[in-house]
This record gives structure tokens, C-alpha cells and sequence, in this order.
């Protein structure tokens, strides 16, 4: 595969005849084309009529996001800015000068403006632990405590109150941090939630708690997850008794989505502890291992790896589908974007505000499925070996 | 068998409220866990231009949001003592009937429906809206009569589905409703000819029309084809409560009728020797007192959020909404104070 060029600027000692470059007509991107792009005249002209398409999908991009684009626009009257610019390009030029206006709203939300770093940083950290959790050399017990300090942090930094940060009442945190705090508390809760659920749901001693464990998963994924979110919106403060009326409707909300999230994250655990082969915890059993030494140390290190892309793929389904809390009126990433776009300054800018939002969770979403994919290789290596 | 719990609900909340008991207390259990909290909690839209939508520093603004302050100002003195719930239009009323919020101030319509059956009380109109249609000027349509056969966008499950629907049967008019749910999309099919009318509250309207860059080529057609007067809502059975909202209000209005407002109200207080100025304005009487306020409640609201015509002015006339009905009584509109004496 390495073109001579590399191998003589590297200085290696190569055979010229062994790296003798077979002819284009076999090897190269004008063979890969003609084998699988132009192979008969059918397939020749269904990649020209694709090409075309694309290309003029591209050029229609190139030419409103990039070429008329307005990007950015003078200070008007009032001390806002002026939107004339944007107006006279509407439908043929993107304005991103509206997402310069409004990304302090879309990512924090109603936070007090002087005092938004403090949620900046928070997204940092929350990066950070994602990013020190995927590595692999960090996976021992301390990592539950990097979890936990992390966690505590970012509530400082959100609440304040302390260190001279004043406080900040969590009816105005929106945005980018609402989203990750819903669903890496809510997975981060409902994970253990379900390992235990799946369990349960195939113990064979304990009848009552596989009763429990059934009836949790059925009602839970017999009703909709915005019916779930407006039974702890709407019903619940009815039932509880006056007082408690204020209650956050963010941890309303938080509840919701873990018992949700629970429900489903412990069927795709129990489908990897029944398609375990039945001989493991013989096995274990004939060793003399205890129940709980058996699951932690033989049962679910190997039916958790066989469910990884289905862990995967709920929790990018989980991910978006926090946006939900949308219909109870938190203000998660979603929502602040919906309320830049309301802004009469910027009318018609939705594509563009919606295009900003989608990168931010095409940029999660791909590193959680790219993440996943790395890993499914890894742990299986022992197995395709 | 829901409205049972609801009243359970609603009881067990009043006792629960009254439990603590406080002896000095103002006879409003709603008031005293204001004060014990030291905000107001107030339910707004959240995402309504005019209204109540957050500005680019995330700062909440519009005519109900103001609406809010105002109240903060009278029970507190202190216009930045309130909390902003957002409410969709569905949680607003459970919102307000739990006590998740002591006061609901979101573009919600004053019908009898809502005051004799869901527990609740309007206690003033901050803005008289009605439904209304906007038509491009290339159509030749001068009157909602004349648009037979017409395609109408609006959105579905609003007041305005349902009032276009009794207008054209009223009329004998056929129309087709185009229902789409989001207000951008709206707009769009509308600007690109999907429909010949617009149709929805003509504030609304009026907002769209002076946002576009072409807007002399649309027209606001004359006919208002229903009513939907706006306002604050509180819980019923605490009429010290509701007494203080509604005039709180009214001191607004009164105050735009005298012409006081937040630049010349210090002036006003020390110079001013108009009787009706010096009783709302506390100079004179004890009418904050009668209500379990300060003295000098309508100073406060005055000073830090304006008088009526200041925050309607300063929310919804920047959105190119004429004044029209909602300009105070002596200028022809319908916002009347009675008597603060």
C-alpha cells in the first residue's frame, strides 16, 4: 500500500521492483470508479444522475451558507443590531450573524449574562469526563470518584453561592448544559437501575422481585415518554401535597427520563444475559462462586460486551430525545434555539439556528456511535482472534 | 372523579397553607409565602415576541414579563424580586391550581369557560387581541367577506381554528384550512403562496407584516372576527391576592391617564398637587395599606417598570403593532382604571 514516494522521503531501503505501481486500469480511484461507478451503462447513468444531484445539492449549500452569506451586521438603532442585511438575502444567503446574536441564549439559556462562564466551563467538564471515561486505562474504581467530584463541581459552578460566585437559581439554567445534565445524570442513573431490573427480571428464586422487575418494565414501555413527562409535570404536583408544589420541575423531569431511560436500558441488558450461553455460569456455579461473585465477575462482563451497540444506539436515542423535556417548558438545548428563532430581529433564521443546534448534536451523537465502534473491535478481538 | 381530586387537591393546599399560621399574616396565605420567599413566582410563555421571550443576554422581556415586574415592584418595592416559570399551554393551569406558580401571566384568553370551571380568576385585560387575517395586497381582497374559496394557514388547536371555522359559516364562505403546527413553517408556506391568508392573533399579525423587508406589499384586513382579551390569572379563594394584581394593574393604567411616568414620578410626588396623583402615588391616604402593601406600591411600580403606556409602548409598539383598543379610555381605547381613592 505505501507509495514509493513515502518510503524514499522515510530514506528506507526499498526494491524498486517491489514497489512498482500495478497499472491505473486495475488499481487506483480511475479503476475503483470504473468497477463501481461506471460497471454497464445502467449504473453509469444512475451515478451520473446522482452526481448531478449532489453537486447541485452541494452547490446550493456552498452558495447559501458560504458564498451569500451574511455573517455579520452593524449595530442599529436602540443598540440592536440591525437585520436589514439579513432580510435583503433571505432564502438565497445564510445569516449567521444571527447565531453571533444569539449563541449566548441558545447554549446558557436565561443564565445570567456576567455570570455564564460558569456554565461554559461546566460543559467543559462534562466533555472532560466523558473523554476520561472512554479511555480504557481509566476504568478502575477511582473513576466513580473522578464521577462524583466532577459532579459535585459542576453543581457548585451552576448554583454558586460559595467562593464569592452569587447565586443562581436553576429556573434560569437552559441550554446546552439542561441537555447534558439530563441525560448523563439520567443515564448515569438508570444504568445501574437496569443492570439490577435485568437481573431481577431473570432471578428464578425471587418470584416477588421478578414480579416487580416485569410489571416496572412493561407500564414504563407501555406509555410514551412524553406522557411519562407530563404525568411529572402535570399530574404529579396534584397528588403531593401544597408546599411541596415547588418541587423543581427540572428534577420532575430528571426522574422521568432515569425511570424511562431504566426501563429500556435494562431490556437490551437482559437480551445479553440471555444470549450468554448457559455453560459460564455453570461453570462458575461448579467453581463455587457466590451469586454475586458469579454476575460481577463471569456474567456481566461478557453479556455487556455483547450488547454494546445496542447500549449505544439507546443511549443517541436517549441523548435526542431529552429535547422532549421541550413540551414541559425546560429550557434545554433545544428550546433556547426555539426561543433565539422567536426573536423578531431575526425572523426567517430558523434554518440557520436549527442547523447550528443540529451540529451540536450530530457532534455528540458521532462520537458516541464512532466511540462505540472502536470499542465493539477491541473487546471482541479475543474473540475473532 | 378528577375534578373530586382537584378540590381534595385544592383543600388539603389551603390547609397545608394556612398551617403555619401566621399571626401577623396579611390574611392572604399567597402574599405571605411570597413574602416568606422573598420572589414571585410568575408563569410566563417564555418563547412569545412582545410577550415574554428572552433577549440575547438571556434577560426575560415583553408585555407579560413586565406584567410580572410590576407586581414584584408593589408587593416588594424591588422590580427584580421575580422568578419566570416557562408554561406551555397545556401545564399553565395545573401550574397555576398547584401553586407552582402564584400568578399566571401568559397571553391567556378571558373566557367564562376558564373562571367558572378550572378554579381560577382573571383579574385584568394587559392586552385586548383578536383574531385576524393578513392577505398579500396582489390578491385585491379589502375584506375578510370577500375571501370565498380561499385557502387559510393556521395553526391547528388554537382559538383561531376554531374562530375562522364560525366565521366563514357565519358568512355562508367556503374556505380550506391549511393546518401547520409551527409558526416558522407557518409564515413560510404563507410567504411562498401555499396560502392566500394568513390567519391567527392580530398582534401576531401586525409583527409579521413590519418584519418584512417588503411589507407595503401585504394588508391586515379590517375584520377582528373574534375577542381574546389577555390577562394576569390567579387561584380563586384568596381575594387579597387577586386585589392586588388587578389593582396593581389598574394604578398602571390610572397612572397613564395622569401622566405620570417612571421619568417625571419623583417630580410628581413632591410637586404635584392633582388630588388622584398624590393618592395613587402615596403622598397622601393609606390606599397601599388597604391592599397589605407599601404605601407607596404604585410609586415603586411606576418608578421601576413604568406606567401602562411605558411597557406596552416599550414590548409591543417596537413590533410595529398599532395601539388602538388597548390605549387608555380618554384616548379611545379600552383600558379603564376605576377610581384609586
Amino acid at each position: 500500500m505505501t507509495p514509493p514516494t513515502e518510503a524514499a522521503t522515510l530514506g528506507l531501503h526499498t526494491p524498486t521492483a517491489a514497489r512498482e505501481r500495478p497499472p491505473a486500469s486495475v488499481y487506483g480511484p480511475m479503476a475503483w470508479m470504473r468497477a463501481n461507478l461506471f460497471s454497464g451503462w445502467l449504473s453509469t447513468i444512475v451515478t451520473l444522475v446522482l452526481g448531478y444531484f449532489v453537486l447541485q445539492l452541494l452547490f446550493g449549500m456552498v452558495s447559501w451558507g458560504v458564498i451569500n452569506a451574511v455573517w455579520s451586521v452593524p449595530i442599529g438603532a436602540n443598540n440592536l443590531p440591525d437585520p436589514t442585511a439579513c432580510r435583503a438575502v433571505h432564502g438565497e444567503g445564510a445569516c449567521w450573524a444571527a447565531i453571533g446574536d444569539k449563541w449566548h441564549l441558545i447554549l446558557f439559556g436565561r443564565y445570567p449574562f456576567d455570570e455564564q462562564w460558569r456554565p461554559g466551563i461546566c460543559i467543559v467538564l462534562f466533555l472532560g469526563l466523558y473523554i476520561v471515561s472512554a479511555m480504557r486505562r481509566f476504568w478502575r474504581a477511582e473513576l466513580a470518584l473522578i464521577w462524583l467530584v466532577t459532579l459535585i463541581v459542576i453543581g457548585l459552578l451552576m448554583w454558586g453561592g460559595v467562593f464569592g460566585m452569587p447565586y443562581v437559581s436553576q429556573d434560569t439554567w437552559g441550554g446546552l448544559p439542561i441537555t447534558l445534565i439530563l441525560s448523563t445524570f439520567g443515564l448515569a442513573a438508570a444504568f445501574p437501575l437496569a443492570v439490577l431490573v435485568a437481573l431481577g427480571r431473570r432471578s428464578t428464586k425471587l418470584p416477588a422481585v421478578k414480579l416487580i422487575c416485569v410489571l416496572y418494565v412493561e407500564l414504563i414501555r407501555g406509555v410514551p415518554l412524553v406522557g411519562l413527562l407530563f404525568m411529572a409535570s402535570v399530574m404529579l404536583p396534584l397528588f403531593l401535597p401544597a408546599g411541596s408544589g415547588n418541587f423543581d420541575k427540572l428534577l420532575r423531569a430528571q426522574i422521568a427520563i432515569i425511570l424511562f431511560a431504566g426501563a429500556y436500558v435494562a431490556e437490551v441488558v437482559r437480551g445479553g444475559l440471555a444470549a450468554l450461553p448457559k455453560g459460564q455460569a455453570e461453570a462458575a456455579d461448579a467453581l463455587g462462586l457466590s451469586y454475586w461473585q458469579k454476575t460481577m465477575k463471569i456474567i456481566l462482563p461478557q453479556a455487556l460486551r455483547l450488547v454494546i451497540p445496542p447500549l449505544v444506539n439507546t443511549f443517541i436515542g436517549f441523548f435526542k430525545d431529552t429535547s422532549l423535556v421541550v413540551i414541559i417548558g425546560i429550557f434545554d438545548l433545544l428550546l433556547s434555539g426555539k426561543t433565539a428563532m422567536a426573536d423578531r430581529t431575526w425572523q426567517g433564521t430558523a434554518p440557520e439556528i436549527y442547523g447550528f443546534m443540529a451540529l451540536i448534536y450530530f457532534c455528540f451523537c458521532y462520537a458516541m456511535s464512532s466511540y462505540s465502534r472502536g470499542l465493539e473491535a477491541k473487546l471482541s478481538r479475543s474473540r475473532n482472534r | 372523579m378528577m375534578r373530586t381530586t382537584l378540590k381534595g387537591g385544592l383543600v388539603a393546599a389551603a390547609l397545608l397553607a394556612a398551617a403555619p399560621a401566621f399571626a401577623q399574616g396579611s390574611g392572604s396565605t399567597t402574599l405571605d409565602a411570597i413574602k416568606a420567599r422573598g420572589t414571585l413566582i410568575c408563569g410566563i410563555a417564555g418563547a412569545v415576541p412582545g410577550f415574554s421571550l428572552p433577549d440575547s443576554k438571556g434577560v426575560m422581556q415583553g408585555l407579560d414579563a413586565d406584567t410580572c415586574r410590576t407586581v414584584a415592584a408593589a408587593v416588594f418595592g424591588d422590580a427584580t424580586k421575580v422568578k419566570f416559570t416557562p408554561l406551555t399551554s397545556t401545564n399553565r393551569f395545573t401550574a397555576l391550581q398547584s401553586g407552582e406558580v402564584d400568578m399566571l401571566s401568559r397571553s391567556t384568553t378571558w373566557t367564562l369557560g376558564r373562571e367558572a370551571s378550572l378554579g381560577l380568576e382573571f383579574a385584568g385585560v394587559n392586552y385586548y387581541d383578536g383574531t385576524g387575517f393578513l392577505v398579500k395586497k396582489a390578491l385585491g381582497v379589502k375584506d375578510a367577506k370577500e375571501l370565498n374559496g380561499a385557502t387559510v394557514c393556521v395553526q391547528p388547536g388554537t382559538s383561531t381554528e376554531l374562530a375562522d371555522a364560525d366565521f366563514f359559516r357565519l358568512n355562508n364562505l367556503k374556505f380550506t384550512p391549511i393546518l401547520i403546527q409551527d409558526q416558522a413553517e407557518i409564515e413560510g408556506a404563507f410567504l411562498s403562496g401555499r396560502c392566500d391568508a394568513y390567519s391567527t392573533d392580530s398582534s401576531a399579525l401586525a409583527t409579521f407584516r413590519a418584519t418584512q423587508p417588503n411589507k407595503d406589499d401585504f394588508l391586515l384586513l379590517p375584520n377582528i372576527i373574534s375577542k381574546e382579551p389577555l390577562g394576569p390569572v390567579v387561584r380563586k379563594g384568596d381575594d387579597k391576592w387577586f386585589d392586588i394584581v388587578r389593582w396593581t394593574y389598574f394604578a398602571t393604567v390610572a397612572a397613564e391617564e395622569y401622566g405620570v411616568d417612571s421619568k417625571n414620578v419623583d417630580e410628581m410626588f413632591t410637586t404635584s398637587t392633582n388630588p388622584d396623583i398624590r393618592r395613587l402615588l402615596g403622598a397622601e391616604g393609606d390606599l397601599g395599606k388597604q391592599l397589605g402593601l407599601d404605601v407607596k406600591f404604585a410609586y415603586n411600580v411606576i418608578k421601576q417598570v413604568g406606567n401602562f403606556g411605558e411597557y406596552w409602548n416599550r414590548n409591543i409598539a417596537v413590533l410595529g403593532v398599532p395601539r388602538g383598543i388597548n390605549n387608555v379610555w380618554t384616548k379611545g381605547g379600552l383600558h379603564y382604571a376605576p377610581p384609586l381613592r
